[in-house]
Protein backbone atom coordinates (compact mmCIF):
# COMPACT_ATOMS: atom_id res chain seq x y z
CA UNK A 1 0.00 0.00 0.00
CA UNK A 2 2.95 2.25 -0.27
CA UNK A 3 1.79 3.78 -3.47
CA UNK A 4 -1.31 6.04 -2.47
CA UNK A 5 -2.85 8.03 -5.41
CA UNK A 6 -6.51 9.18 -5.83
CA UNK A 7 -8.05 6.02 -6.03
CA UNK A 8 -10.09 6.36 -2.82
CA UNK A 9 -12.85 3.43 -1.53
CA UNK A 10 -14.60 3.81 1.55
CA UNK A 11 -12.74 0.62 2.62
CA UNK A 12 -12.12 -0.73 6.16
CA UNK A 13 -8.50 -0.81 4.81
CA UNK A 14 -8.60 2.48 3.70
CA UNK A 15 -6.82 3.10 0.27
CA UNK A 16 -6.44 0.57 -2.04
CA UNK A 17 -3.19 0.72 -3.99
CA UNK A 18 -3.15 1.26 -7.95
CA UNK A 19 -3.15 -2.07 -10.21
CA UNK A 20 0.66 -3.25 -11.30
CA UNK A 21 -0.09 -4.98 -14.16
CA UNK A 22 2.09 -4.22 -16.54
CA UNK A 23 4.59 -7.43 -16.61
CA UNK A 24 0.71 -9.13 -16.79
CA UNK A 25 0.23 -7.76 -20.01
CA UNK A 26 3.61 -8.16 -21.39
CA UNK A 27 3.42 -11.64 -20.54
CA UNK A 28 0.23 -11.93 -22.76
CA UNK A 29 1.85 -10.15 -25.49
CA UNK A 30 4.95 -12.36 -25.82
CA UNK A 31 2.23 -15.57 -25.64
CA UNK A 32 0.06 -13.97 -28.09
CA UNK A 33 3.31 -13.44 -30.92
CA UNK A 34 4.40 -17.07 -29.93
CA UNK A 35 1.54 -18.42 -30.39
CA UNK A 36 0.83 -16.49 -34.05
CA UNK A 37 4.10 -17.26 -34.72
CA UNK A 38 3.54 -21.10 -34.50
CA UNK A 39 0.35 -20.56 -36.84
CA UNK A 40 2.85 -18.74 -39.71
CA UNK A 41 4.89 -21.98 -39.22
CA UNK A 42 2.02 -24.30 -39.38
CA UNK A 43 1.16 -23.10 -42.75
CA UNK A 44 4.75 -22.04 -44.19
CA UNK A 45 6.79 -24.95 -43.71
CA UNK A 46 6.87 -28.47 -44.99
CA UNK A 47 6.71 -31.33 -42.42
CA UNK A 48 10.14 -32.05 -41.04
CA UNK A 49 12.68 -31.89 -38.17
CA UNK A 50 13.01 -28.65 -38.45
CA UNK A 51 8.99 -27.73 -38.02
CA UNK A 52 9.24 -29.99 -35.30
CA UNK A 53 11.95 -28.51 -33.34
CA UNK A 54 10.65 -25.29 -33.62
CA UNK A 55 7.17 -26.48 -32.70
CA UNK A 56 8.78 -27.85 -29.64
CA UNK A 57 10.81 -25.04 -28.76
CA UNK A 58 8.25 -22.18 -28.73
CA UNK A 59 6.13 -24.44 -26.20
CA UNK A 60 9.18 -24.69 -24.22
CA UNK A 61 9.29 -21.29 -24.73
CA UNK A 62 5.63 -20.67 -23.79
CA UNK A 63 5.70 -23.32 -20.91
CA UNK A 64 8.51 -21.34 -19.26
CA UNK A 65 5.97 -18.10 -19.46
CA UNK A 66 3.38 -19.55 -18.28
CA UNK A 67 4.97 -21.29 -15.11
CA UNK A 68 7.53 -18.22 -14.70
CA UNK A 69 5.19 -15.52 -14.55
CA UNK A 70 1.67 -16.30 -14.08
CA UNK A 71 2.58 -19.28 -11.97
CA UNK A 72 5.25 -17.27 -10.14
CA UNK A 73 7.70 -19.72 -9.82
CA UNK A 74 10.24 -17.66 -10.75
CA UNK A 75 10.28 -15.43 -7.94
CA UNK A 76 9.98 -18.32 -5.56
CA UNK A 77 12.92 -19.97 -3.53
CA UNK A 78 15.74 -21.51 -5.31
CA UNK A 79 14.69 -24.95 -3.07
CA UNK A 80 10.83 -24.81 -4.62
CA UNK A 81 12.28 -24.03 -8.32
CA UNK A 82 14.50 -27.16 -8.33
CA UNK A 83 11.84 -29.46 -6.45
CA UNK A 84 9.02 -28.66 -9.14
CA UNK A 85 11.63 -28.53 -12.12
CA UNK A 86 13.89 -31.66 -11.44
CA UNK A 87 11.43 -34.13 -11.12
CA UNK A 88 10.13 -33.01 -14.88
CA UNK A 89 13.68 -34.91 -16.13
CA UNK A 90 11.71 -38.11 -15.61
CA UNK A 91 9.44 -37.10 -18.71
CA UNK A 92 12.32 -36.48 -21.05
CA UNK A 93 13.43 -39.93 -20.49
CA UNK A 94 10.19 -41.86 -20.35
CA UNK A 95 9.88 -39.93 -23.95
CA UNK A 96 12.65 -41.08 -24.98
CA UNK A 97 12.19 -44.33 -24.57
CA UNK A 98 8.61 -44.69 -25.38
CA UNK A 99 9.15 -42.71 -29.23
CA UNK A 100 12.28 -45.08 -29.60
CA UNK A 101 10.03 -48.29 -28.80
CA UNK A 102 7.52 -47.06 -31.22
CA UNK A 103 9.55 -46.60 -33.92
CA UNK A 104 10.90 -50.45 -33.15
CA UNK A 105 6.90 -51.61 -33.44
CA UNK A 106 6.56 -49.94 -36.48
CA UNK A 107 10.09 -51.70 -38.07
CA UNK A 108 8.75 -54.75 -36.45
CA UNK A 109 4.89 -54.65 -37.56
CA UNK B 1 3.03 -20.08 19.25
CA UNK B 2 -0.55 -21.16 18.58
CA UNK B 3 -1.30 -19.98 22.32
CA UNK B 4 0.14 -16.30 22.07
CA UNK B 5 -1.55 -15.74 18.62
CA UNK B 6 -5.34 -16.87 19.93
CA UNK B 7 -4.61 -13.87 22.69
CA UNK B 8 -3.62 -11.24 21.43
CA UNK B 9 -3.39 -11.44 17.29
CA UNK B 10 -6.32 -13.08 16.00
CA UNK B 11 -5.28 -12.39 12.37
CA UNK B 12 -4.13 -15.91 10.47
CA UNK B 13 -0.55 -15.40 9.85
CA UNK B 14 -0.06 -16.89 6.69
CA UNK B 15 3.67 -17.27 7.33
CA UNK B 16 3.14 -19.94 9.85
CA UNK B 17 2.81 -23.38 9.64
CA UNK B 18 1.75 -25.15 12.78
CA UNK B 19 5.38 -26.00 13.29
CA UNK B 20 6.43 -22.51 13.31
CA UNK B 21 8.51 -22.64 10.39
CA UNK B 22 7.72 -22.43 6.75
CA UNK B 23 9.61 -24.54 4.22
CA UNK B 24 10.55 -22.87 0.63
CA UNK B 25 9.04 -19.59 2.14
CA UNK B 26 5.53 -20.77 0.53
CA UNK B 27 2.19 -21.99 2.28
CA UNK B 28 1.67 -25.33 3.15
CA UNK B 29 -1.66 -24.86 0.83
CA UNK B 30 0.65 -23.28 -2.20
CA UNK B 31 3.23 -26.36 -1.72
CA UNK B 32 0.89 -28.56 -1.31
CA UNK B 33 -0.93 -27.64 -4.94
CA UNK B 34 2.49 -27.22 -6.68
CA UNK B 35 3.15 -30.94 -5.46
CA UNK B 36 -0.26 -32.20 -6.70
CA UNK B 37 0.41 -30.27 -10.22
CA UNK B 38 3.36 -32.08 -10.58
CA UNK B 39 1.94 -35.17 -10.19
CA UNK B 40 -1.18 -33.53 -12.38
CA UNK B 41 2.46 -32.90 -14.74
CA UNK B 42 3.61 -36.62 -15.12
CA UNK B 43 -0.05 -37.83 -15.58
CA UNK B 44 -0.47 -36.01 -18.76
CA UNK B 45 2.75 -36.06 -19.51
CA UNK B 46 2.04 -40.22 -19.85
CA UNK B 47 -0.49 -39.56 -21.90
CA UNK B 48 1.07 -37.25 -24.27
CA UNK B 49 4.04 -39.55 -24.83
CA UNK B 50 2.08 -42.70 -25.48
CA UNK B 51 0.49 -40.33 -28.14
CA UNK B 52 3.72 -40.45 -29.55
CA UNK B 53 4.41 -44.18 -28.83
CA UNK B 54 1.28 -44.86 -30.62
CA UNK B 55 1.70 -42.38 -33.25
CA UNK B 56 5.16 -43.37 -34.06
CA UNK B 57 3.94 -47.36 -34.13
CA UNK B 58 1.70 -46.44 -37.61
CA UNK B 59 3.61 -45.23 -40.71
CA UNK B 60 3.28 -41.42 -41.40
CA UNK B 61 1.78 -40.22 -44.16
CA UNK B 62 4.43 -39.63 -47.16
CA UNK B 63 3.14 -38.31 -50.74
CA UNK B 64 5.66 -40.26 -52.62
CA UNK B 65 3.66 -44.01 -51.02
CA UNK B 66 0.12 -42.48 -50.70
CA UNK B 67 -0.42 -39.95 -53.25
CA UNK B 68 -2.71 -36.86 -52.39
CA UNK B 69 -3.94 -36.50 -48.78
CA UNK B 70 -6.87 -38.36 -48.00
CA UNK B 71 -8.10 -40.43 -44.75
CA UNK B 72 -7.08 -43.41 -44.43
CA UNK B 73 -6.64 -45.99 -41.46
CA UNK B 74 -3.73 -47.42 -43.41
CA UNK B 75 -1.46 -43.88 -41.76
CA UNK B 76 -1.39 -41.63 -39.41
CA UNK B 77 -3.49 -38.29 -40.49
CA UNK B 78 -2.22 -34.23 -40.68
CA UNK B 79 -3.95 -32.73 -38.28
CA UNK B 80 -4.31 -29.79 -39.99
CA UNK B 81 -6.66 -32.13 -42.40
CA UNK B 82 -8.59 -33.23 -39.59
CA UNK B 83 -9.68 -29.99 -37.50
CA UNK B 84 -10.88 -27.41 -39.92
CA UNK B 85 -14.16 -27.14 -39.17
CA UNK B 86 -15.46 -23.86 -37.88
CA UNK B 87 -19.18 -23.47 -36.13
CA UNK B 88 -21.63 -21.67 -38.24
CA UNK B 89 -18.57 -21.26 -41.57
CA UNK B 90 -20.34 -25.36 -42.49
CA UNK B 91 -18.19 -26.78 -45.60
CA UNK B 92 -15.40 -24.06 -45.36
CA UNK B 93 -11.86 -25.35 -44.91
CA UNK B 94 -10.38 -22.96 -42.24
CA UNK B 95 -7.52 -25.57 -40.81
CA UNK B 96 -6.45 -24.54 -37.51
CA UNK B 97 -8.83 -21.39 -36.86
CA UNK B 98 -11.06 -22.62 -34.36
CA UNK B 99 -8.57 -24.58 -31.98
CA UNK B 100 -6.68 -21.16 -32.68
CA UNK B 101 -9.34 -18.98 -31.18
CA UNK B 102 -9.59 -22.05 -28.59
CA UNK B 103 -6.24 -21.27 -27.36
CA UNK B 104 -6.80 -17.53 -27.42
CA UNK B 105 -9.93 -17.83 -25.33
CA UNK B 106 -7.95 -20.74 -22.51
CA UNK B 107 -4.65 -17.61 -22.97
CA UNK B 108 -6.99 -14.69 -22.55
CA UNK B 109 -8.61 -16.23 -19.33
CA UNK B 110 -5.09 -17.23 -17.52
CA UNK B 111 -4.90 -13.31 -17.80
CA UNK B 112 -7.44 -12.57 -16.56
CA UNK B 113 -6.87 -14.95 -13.68
CA UNK B 114 -3.45 -12.94 -12.92
CA UNK B 115 -5.61 -9.91 -12.98
CA UNK B 116 -7.35 -11.41 -10.08
CA UNK B 117 -4.83 -12.85 -8.10
CA UNK B 118 -2.62 -9.12 -8.31
CA UNK B 119 -5.69 -7.39 -7.09
CA UNK B 120 -6.39 -9.52 -4.19
CA UNK B 121 -2.52 -8.98 -3.26
CA UNK B 122 -4.40 -5.07 -2.75
CA UNK B 123 -7.21 -6.03 -1.22
CA UNK B 124 -9.53 -4.65 -4.05
CA UNK B 125 -12.34 -7.03 -3.96
CA UNK B 126 -14.36 -5.42 -6.13
CA UNK B 127 -11.76 -6.28 -8.88
CA UNK B 128 -11.24 -9.89 -7.76
CA UNK B 129 -14.82 -10.20 -8.47
CA UNK B 130 -14.41 -8.63 -11.85
CA UNK B 131 -11.82 -10.85 -12.86
CA UNK B 132 -12.78 -13.80 -11.66
CA UNK B 133 -16.29 -13.58 -13.49
CA UNK B 134 -14.00 -12.82 -16.65
CA UNK B 135 -12.05 -16.49 -15.89
CA UNK B 136 -15.02 -18.36 -15.24
CA UNK B 137 -16.61 -17.03 -18.74
CA UNK B 138 -13.26 -17.71 -20.82
CA UNK B 139 -13.93 -21.14 -18.70
CA UNK B 140 -17.32 -22.09 -19.69
CA UNK B 141 -16.40 -20.61 -23.85
CA UNK B 142 -13.36 -23.00 -23.84
CA UNK B 143 -16.20 -25.96 -22.20
CA UNK B 144 -18.25 -24.83 -24.94
CA UNK B 145 -16.40 -24.87 -27.96
CA UNK B 146 -14.38 -28.26 -27.18
CA UNK B 147 -18.58 -29.40 -26.65
CA UNK B 148 -18.60 -28.15 -30.49
CA UNK B 149 -16.00 -29.84 -31.70
CA UNK B 150 -15.75 -33.23 -29.85
CA UNK B 151 -19.94 -33.22 -32.00
CA UNK B 152 -18.04 -32.28 -34.93
CA UNK B 153 -15.35 -35.14 -34.66
CA UNK B 154 -18.32 -37.69 -33.67
CA UNK B 155 -20.38 -36.58 -36.92
CA UNK B 156 -17.61 -36.03 -39.28
CA UNK B 157 -17.68 -34.80 -42.78
CA UNK B 158 -20.40 -35.02 -45.30
CA UNK B 159 -18.59 -37.51 -47.58
CA UNK B 160 -17.37 -39.67 -44.98
CA UNK B 161 -14.38 -41.87 -45.68
CA UNK B 162 -14.57 -44.87 -47.57
CA UNK B 163 -13.00 -47.37 -45.92
CA UNK B 164 -12.28 -51.69 -47.03
CA UNK B 165 -12.35 -54.46 -44.67
CA UNK B 166 -12.84 -58.42 -44.76
CA UNK B 167 -16.46 -59.49 -43.55
CA UNK B 168 -17.00 -62.86 -44.00
CA UNK B 169 -13.87 -63.50 -46.03
CA UNK B 170 -14.80 -61.24 -48.56
CA UNK B 171 -13.51 -57.72 -49.01
CA UNK B 172 -16.50 -54.72 -48.87
CA UNK B 173 -16.51 -51.27 -49.29
CA UNK B 174 -18.14 -49.21 -46.73
CA UNK B 175 -18.73 -45.36 -45.68
CA UNK B 176 -18.20 -44.58 -42.55
CA UNK B 177 -19.32 -40.79 -40.89
CA UNK B 178 -16.84 -39.50 -37.63
CA UNK B 179 -15.22 -41.30 -35.08
CA UNK B 180 -16.18 -43.42 -32.05
CA UNK B 181 -13.97 -45.41 -30.34
CA UNK B 182 -14.01 -48.41 -32.46
CA UNK B 183 -13.84 -46.83 -35.64
CA UNK B 184 -12.44 -43.34 -37.38
CA UNK B 185 -13.34 -41.66 -40.69
CA UNK B 186 -9.89 -39.89 -40.12
CA UNK B 187 -7.57 -42.53 -39.71
CA UNK B 188 -6.40 -44.98 -37.72
CA UNK B 189 -8.91 -46.02 -34.38
CA UNK B 190 -6.42 -45.34 -32.33
CA UNK B 191 -5.75 -41.65 -33.27
CA UNK B 192 -9.64 -40.92 -32.41
CA UNK B 193 -9.39 -42.89 -29.18
CA UNK B 194 -6.47 -40.79 -28.59
CA UNK B 195 -8.27 -37.60 -29.65
CA UNK B 196 -11.22 -38.62 -26.80
CA UNK B 197 -8.82 -39.20 -23.81
CA UNK B 198 -6.71 -36.48 -24.00
CA UNK B 199 -8.54 -33.77 -24.84
CA UNK B 200 -11.05 -35.24 -22.52
CA UNK B 201 -9.12 -35.21 -19.62
CA UNK B 202 -8.00 -31.91 -20.01
CA UNK B 203 -12.01 -30.85 -20.84
CA UNK B 204 -12.23 -32.56 -17.15
CA UNK B 205 -9.48 -30.31 -15.73
CA UNK B 206 -11.16 -27.13 -17.20
CA UNK B 207 -14.50 -28.18 -15.82
CA UNK B 208 -13.12 -28.41 -12.18
CA UNK B 209 -11.02 -25.62 -12.43
CA UNK B 210 -14.52 -23.69 -13.72
CA UNK B 211 -16.47 -25.03 -10.31
CA UNK B 212 -13.33 -23.79 -8.24
CA UNK B 213 -13.53 -20.15 -10.10
CA UNK B 214 -17.04 -20.34 -9.37
CA UNK B 215 -16.69 -21.27 -5.80
CA UNK B 216 -13.71 -18.76 -5.49
CA UNK B 217 -15.99 -16.00 -6.79
CA UNK B 218 -18.41 -16.69 -4.42
CA UNK B 219 -16.74 -16.90 -1.30
CA UNK B 220 -15.18 -13.39 -2.37
CA UNK B 221 -18.57 -11.79 -3.12
CA UNK B 222 -19.55 -12.19 -0.03
CA UNK B 223 -16.47 -11.16 1.53
CA UNK B 224 -14.93 -14.64 3.51
CA UNK B 225 -11.24 -13.39 2.21
CA UNK B 226 -11.63 -9.85 3.08
CA UNK B 227 -12.72 -10.68 6.51
CA UNK B 228 -9.39 -12.94 6.51
CA UNK B 229 -7.35 -10.95 5.35
CA UNK B 230 -6.27 -12.23 2.59
CA UNK B 231 -6.46 -13.65 -0.51
CA UNK B 232 -4.68 -16.26 -1.31
CA UNK B 233 -7.00 -18.71 -1.91
CA UNK B 234 -7.30 -16.95 -5.12
CA UNK B 235 -3.89 -17.62 -6.07
CA UNK B 236 -4.27 -21.68 -5.60
CA UNK B 237 -7.05 -21.97 -7.33
CA UNK B 238 -4.83 -19.64 -9.60
CA UNK B 239 -2.04 -22.06 -9.89
CA UNK B 240 -4.32 -24.69 -11.08
CA UNK B 241 -6.27 -22.87 -13.68
CA UNK B 242 -2.52 -21.83 -15.08
CA UNK B 243 -1.59 -25.57 -15.01
CA UNK B 244 -4.67 -26.34 -17.12
CA UNK B 245 -3.68 -23.64 -19.43
CA UNK B 246 0.16 -24.43 -19.83
CA UNK B 247 -1.65 -28.66 -20.52
CA UNK B 248 -3.23 -27.17 -23.38
CA UNK B 249 -0.22 -25.52 -24.62
CA UNK B 250 1.32 -28.53 -24.80
CA UNK B 251 -1.99 -30.69 -26.15
CA UNK B 252 -2.23 -27.89 -28.47
CA UNK B 253 1.22 -28.67 -30.42
CA UNK B 254 1.38 -32.41 -29.70
CA UNK B 255 -1.81 -33.04 -31.03
CA UNK B 256 -2.75 -30.05 -33.95
CA UNK B 257 0.30 -28.42 -34.98
CA UNK B 258 2.83 -31.18 -35.47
Amino acid sequence: MADHSSHHHDHEHGVIAEPQTKGIWKTFIILSVLTAFEFLIAFTLNAGFLKTSIFVLMTIVKAFYIVGEFMHLKHETKSLIWAIILPCIFVVWLMLALLMEGGFIYIAK
Amino acid sequence: MAATATTDAPVFDKKTWMGGVEPMKASYGKLMMWFFLISDTFTFSALLVTYGLIRFSYPAYDPAVHGEFHFSNLYWPIPEKVYEAVPFLHGMELPLVFVGIMTFILIFSSVTMVLAVEAGHRMDRAAVEKYMLWTILGGITFLGSQAWEWSHFIHGTDEGTVIREIVNGQWVERTIFGANLVENQYGPPAFADLFFFITGFHGTHVLSGVVLNILIFYRTSFGLYERRGHYEMVEKVGLYWHFVDLVWVFVFTFFYLV
